[in-house]
C-alpha cells in the first residue's frame, strides 16, 4: 500500500481510538449517575452521610488529592510532549520527537485512571456531602455543563493526537503540534473550570448576604482562582517532567545495554530541565497567591502562615530546600559525563556555600522550639541572632540566591563541552558576569536593607529582588544564545556514563514534588478550617476540626505512597502494551527519515 | 586538596558544630543546633558524592579500613570507635534531665473573629485603634502618657521597666512575658490583635495555642476600654516600634 499524500492525516485507526475513549467516558459518567442516584434513593435524606471507619473527611480527601495528581500529570504530561515535539521539529533530531511519543502514549491509560478517581470523588461528595454539594451544583451549575462538553473535547483532542502521531509525521507535523497545543488549551481550559469551585469555597465573592447567586461571573473569578490557575499550571508542568525524568531513571537502573543506558540517561535530563524550569518561577506565583488570600481575608492568611498551619511551611521548606540539593547534585554529577566541564567544577564549592547557607535560613524557624531553660536564657522564645534568620526578608534572600545557583549550574552544564569562538566572546562572557554580579549585590543589598525600613517599604524590596534575579536569567541566556553560536567542541557529550546514584536524585525528586503537592492541598484546603465555603457555609459535620499535623501529614503520606504505586502501574502497563505503530503506510513513509 | 576530601569533610563538620555550640551567645537551642547539623551533614555529603574523583577519594579511606589495608589497631580503633560514638548519641538523647520538656506552640495563633468585652461583641476584623484615627498630635501624646501610667500601674511587673520583657516576675513565668523590643512580638501585629490580647489575657488564647499556661491577665476585668488603647499607644511608642497595617501583609513565612 502506498501512502496517498492526498488522504487527510486522520485515519480510520485513529478515529476507531476515539471513538474507544469517547464510548468510555460515556460508560463512566453513566455509571456513576446510576451508582449515585440509586444509592441517594435508598439511603435516608440528610444534610450530611456518615462514612463509617474512614470517617468523611479522609475519604473525600484520598481520592480527591490522588484525582488532582494525576490531572496534574495528565495535564501536565501534554505540555511537556508538545515541548519536546516542538524542539524535536526545530532541531530535527528524532530522539524528542520519541520521546514525546513515548509519554504521549501513557496518557490514555493515566486519563483512565484520572477519570475512575474523579467518579469515585464525586460519588463519594454527593453521598455523603449532599447538602452541600446541592448549594454548589445549584450555583455553578453552567459550569458543570461546560466541564461535561470540555472532558469530551480533551478526549476527542488527545486521543487524536495520540493516535495521529506516527501518521501525522512530515508534512502534517505542524498540524500534528496544533493539535497538542489544542489539547493542552483544553485541559487548561478544564484545570480553570475545576479551580472555580475550589477557589469559591476560599474566597466566595458573587454571592449575596443570603449566599444566593448575584454573579456567576464573579463566583467564578473570586480572589484565588488566577492565582491558583497560574500556580496549579506551572506546578503541573513541574510535576509532569519530574514523573518522567523519575520513569527514565528506573529504565536506567533496569537498562542492559549502553545504547539504552544512552537513551534514558538523556531522557531523565530533559525530564529533569523541563521540571527544574517550571519550578523555579513557582515560588514567585506562591507569593502572589498568598497576597491574594490575606487580601481575601487577614484572618486566613494569619493562619495560614502564622497560625495552625505555621510549622506545615517550615516542612515545605525543607522539601523545596532538598530540591535545590538534589537537582544542583544531580547536574554536577551530569558534568562528569561532559568532556571539558571540569572546568566549572572549581565553583561547585562555592555553591553549596550558597545552597547550604540558604538551606539553612529558609529553615530557621520563627518560633523555636526550646526548653525552658533555653528560653530563660533567650529571653523569650526569640533569639536574639537566629531572629534575624526567621524573618521574611533574610528568607526572600535565601531563595533568590538558591535560585540563581541552580541555574548557574544550569548554565555551566549547557557550556560544559563548548568553548565559545565568537569574536566578541570575552566581552561577551564578562558581560554575563557582570549581570550575575549586579543580580547577587542587589539581592543582597536589599536584603540586608530590609531590617532597617518598616514593613510597608519591606514588602516592596522583595518585588526588586525577584526582578533583579528573572531579569539578570533573561539577559544571560539572551547572551548564551549567540555567543555558543558554532562553539568550538570539546567532546560529544558522553550519554549514559553518568554515575548510578545521580538517578536517585531523580527519583527523590519526583517523590518531592509529589509529597508537596499533597501538603500544599491540605494547607490550601485546611485553612478553611470549619467552614464549606469560607466565611460563609460553616461545614456542620463532626469532622469540621483541623487535625494534628501528625495524623495529617500521615494522611498525606499515605496518599502520595498510592500515587507513585498506581503510576508506576500505569508505566508498567503501559510498557507492556504492544506498539502499534499507526497505520503500515506511514511506517514506510518514515523509514526514510528515521535516522536510526 | 581532593586527596584530603575525607579528612577536610570531617574537619569542616566539626568546625561548623564548634561555631554553632560555642560561637553564638546566647546558645542555640539544641532543637535548631540539630536541624542546622543535620541540614550541614547533608550539604557535605551532597557536595562530596556530586563528583566522581571527589567520592573516589572521600571512600578511600573508608575502603582501606574496611577492606583491611591500615594496620591492625587502626582497623579495631574505628570499629570500636563507630558504635561507641552511635551509642553515646544515643545515651545523649535518652539521659534523664530535669528540663521541663519541650512546648511546641504557636506564639501568636489566629484571634478569633469576633470576641466579647464586657459582654458586648467586638468584631475583631473591623477594630482600629480610636484614639489613633484621625487624631491629632496633641491628643495623641496626651493619650500616650496616659498609657505610660497605665503601663507602669499594671504591666511592667512583668513586661519589665524598659519594655524589654524582664520585669520581676517574669523568670517565675513560664512562658515569660512578651518582650515589646523583640520585632517578633507587637511590631508584627496590628492595634486590634493587641487589643485582643489585653483584654482577653492568657485564658483568653484559642486552644490552638496550647500548650499554653500563659499568665498575662485578662486586662478587661480591670482597665477600661480606652485605657487599653491608650497603653497601646505607649507599648509602640515606648518600644520604639509601629503597629502592622494589612494593605502590606502579604505576610509570606512569619512564624
Ligand atoms: C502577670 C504578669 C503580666 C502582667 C502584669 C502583664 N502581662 Fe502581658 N504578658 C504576660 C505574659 C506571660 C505574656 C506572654 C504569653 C502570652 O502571650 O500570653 C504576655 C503577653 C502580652 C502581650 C502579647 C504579645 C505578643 O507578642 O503576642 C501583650 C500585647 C501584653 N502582654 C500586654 C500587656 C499589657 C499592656 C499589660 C498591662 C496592662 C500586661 N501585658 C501585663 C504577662 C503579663
Amino acid at each position: 500500500m502506498i501512502h496517498p499524500s492526498s488522504s487527510p492525516p486522520v485515519t480510520p485507526y485513529a478515529l476507531k481510538g476515539v471513538y474507544k475513549g469517547i464510548l468510555k467516558v460515556s460508560v463512566m459518567l453513566a455509571l456513576t449517575y446510576a451508582l449515585i442516584s440509586g444509592l441517594a434513593s435508598i439511603l435516608p435524606a440528610a444534610d450530611y452521610r456518615e462514612l463509617p471507619l474512614l470517617g468523611n473527611r479522609v475519604a473525600v480527601w484520598i481520592p480527591a488529592q490522588l484525582h488532582l495528581m494525576f490531572a496534574a500529570f495528565v495535564l501536565g504530561v501534554p505540555i511537556f510532549a508538545v515541548i519536546t515535539e516542538i524542539i524535536g521539529a526545530v532541531t530535527k533530531e528524532r530522539r524528542y520527537d520519541e520521546l514525546a511519543r513515548e509519554f504521549t502514549k501513557l496518557l490514555a491509560m493515566a486519563y483512565t485512571v484520572t477519570a475512575v478517581l474523579g467518579c469515585m470523588l464525586l460519588a463519594l461528595l454527593v453521598l455523603l456531602y449532599p447538602k452541600f454539594v446541592g448549594y454548589m451544583s445549584e450555583l455553578f451549575k453552567p459550569t458543570w455543563l461546560l466541564y461535561i462538553v470540555l472532558i469530551f473535547g480533551e478526549v476527542i483532542v488527545a486521543y487524536l493526537y495520540w493516535y495521529g502521531w506516527d501518521t501525522m509525521q512530515g508534512r502534517y507535523k505542524k498540524w500534528h503540534i496544533a493539535l497538542g497545543v489544542l489539547v493542552n488549551l483544553w485541559g487548561t481550559a478544564l484545570l480553570f473550570v475545576a479551580d472555580a469551585w475550589v477557589t469559591f469555597m476560599m474566597s466566595p465573592s458573587g454571592i449575596d448576604e443570603a449566599n444566593h447567586l448575584v454573579s456567576l461571573w464573579d463566583a467564578v473569578a473570586n480572589h484565588t482562582w488566577m492565582p491558583i490557575n497560574i500556580h496549579r499550571l506551572l506546578a503541573n508542568v513541574a510535576f509532569g517532567g519530574a514523573i518522567a525524568a523519575a520513569y527514565a531513571a528506573v529504565r536506567f537502573l533496569n537498562a542492559s545495554t549502553d545504547e539504552e543506558r544512552a537513551r534514558f540517561d538523556w531522557m531523565g535530563y530533559v525530564g529533569s530541565f523541563i521540571a527544574i524550569g517550571a519550578f523555579i518561577p513557582l515560588p514567585f506565583a506562591g507569593y502572589w497567591l498568598g497576597r491574594e488570600i490575606y487580601q481575601f481575608s487577614e484572618q486566613m492568611g494569619v493562619s495560614m502562615m502564622g497560625g495552625s498551619f505555621a510549622w506545615l511551611w517550615i516542612l515545605q521548606a525543607s522539601l523545596i530546600g532538598s530540591l535545590f540539593f538534589a537537582a544542583n547534585f544531580y547536574l554536577w554529577l551530569g558534568m562528569g559525563r561532559i568532556p571539558g566541564a571540569n572546568r566549572y567544577t572549581k565553583f561547585q564549592v562555592l555553591m553549596i556555600l550558597v545552597l547550604a547557607l540558604g538551606f539553612l535560613t529558609w529553615a530557621t524557624p520563627r518560633s523555636i522550639i526550646a526548653t525552658g531553660g533555653e528560653m530563660a536564657a533567650m529571653g523569650g522564645s526569640h533569639h536574639p541572632f537566629l531572629g534575624l534568620f526567621g524573618v521574611m526578608a533574610a528568607k526572600n534572600t535565601a531563595v533568590n540566591l538558591m535560585i540563581l545557583t541552580t541555574f548557574m549550574s544550569f548554565m555551566m552544564y549547557r557550556r560544559g563541552n563548548r568553548i565559545p569562538v565568537v569574536p566578541w566572546a570575552t566581552v561577551g562572557k564578562a558581560l554575563q558576569a557582570l549581570v550575575v554580579a549586579v543580580a547577587v549585590g542587589i539581592v543582597l543589598f536589599y536584603g540586608v536593607y530590609s531590617y532597617f525600613v518598616p514593613s510597608l517599604v519591606r514588602i516592596g524590596f522583595s518585588v526588586y529582588q525577584v526582578s533583579a534575579v528573572l531579569g539578570a536569567m533573561a539577559v544571560f541566556v539572551a547572551i548564551d544564545i549567540p555567543l555558543l553560536k558554532g562553539a568550538r567542541e570539546i567532546g560529544a557529550i558522553q550519554w549514559g556514563k553518568i554515575a548510578p546514584r545521580a538517578q536517585y536524585a531523580l527519583f527523590f525528586m519526583a517523590i518531592v514534588f509529589t509529597l508537596l503537592m499533597g501538603l500544599m492541598g491540605y494547607i490550601r484546603s485546611g485553612i478553611r478550617q470549619y467552614w464549606h465555603v469560607y466565611g460563609r457555609v460553616a461545614d456542620e459535620s463532626a469532622h469540621a476540626y483541623t487535625m494534628s499535623h501528625g495524623s495529617a501529614t500521615l494522611i498525606v503520606s499515605g496518599i502520595v505512597l498510592v500515587f507513585l504505586l498506581l503510576i508506576a502501574g500505569v508505566f508498567a502497563l503501559t510498557a507492556r502494551q504492544k506498539d502499534k505503530r499507526g497505520d503500515a503506510p506511514a511506517q514506510v513513509a518514515l523509514a526514510g527519515e528515521d535516522a536510526r | 586538596m581532593v586527596k584530603w576530601t575525607f579528612g577536610l569533610a570531617l574537619a569542616v563538620w566539626l568546625a561548623v558544630l564548634a561555631t554553632l555550640k560555642l560561637g553564638i551567645q546566647p546558645p542555640i537551642p539544641a532543637s535548631v543546633l540539630m536541624l542546622y547539623m543535620v541540614l550541614v551533614t547533608i550539604a557535605i555529603l551532597v557536595f562530596v558524592a556530586a563528583d566522581e574523583t571527589r567520592f573516589g577519594h572521600f571512600v578511600a579511606p573508608l575502603r582501606a579500613v574496611y577492606e583491611g589495608r591500615v594496620p591492625r589497631p587502626v582497623q579495631v580503633a574505628v570499629l570500636v570507635a563507630l558504635p561507641a560514638l552511635a551509642g553515646w548519641g544515643t545515651w545523649l538523647r535518652v539521659a534523664p534531665n530535669f528540663d521541663a520538656p519541650f512546648e511546641p506552640r504557636v506564639v501568636h495563633p489566629e484571634p478569633p473573629s469576633t470576641f466579647t468585652f464586657n459582654g458586648r461583641t467586638v468584631d475583631q476584623l473591623t477594630l482600629k485603634n480610636p484614639l489613633r484615627e484621625g487624631a491629632d498630635a496633641e491628643s495623641l501624646a496626651r493619650h500616650t502618657a496616659a498609657g505610660k501610667t497605665t503601663y507602669y500601674r499594671n504591666c511592667f511587673f512583668c513586661h519589665g521597666d524598659a519594655l524589654g520583657g524582664d520585669g520581676h516576675f517574669a523568670l517565675a513565668l513560664r512562658p515569660i512575658p512578651a518582650n515589646f523590643r523583640d520585632v517578633g512580638t507587637i511590631s508584627m501585629l496590628q492595634e486590634s490583635y493587641v487589643f485582643w490580647r489585653i483584654s482577653t489575657g492568657g485564658p483568653g488564647l484559642p486552644n490552638g495555642a496550647t500548650p499554653w499556661h500563659s499568665a498575662m491577665p485578662v486586662w478587661q476585668n480591670y482597665l477600661t476600654e480606652e485605657e487599653i488603647w491608650q497603653v497601646i499607644l505607649y507599648i509602640y511608642e515606648g518600644s520604639g516600634s509601629t503597629p502592622r497595617t494589612w494593605d502590606e501583609g502579604t505576610g509570606g513565612h512569619d512564624h
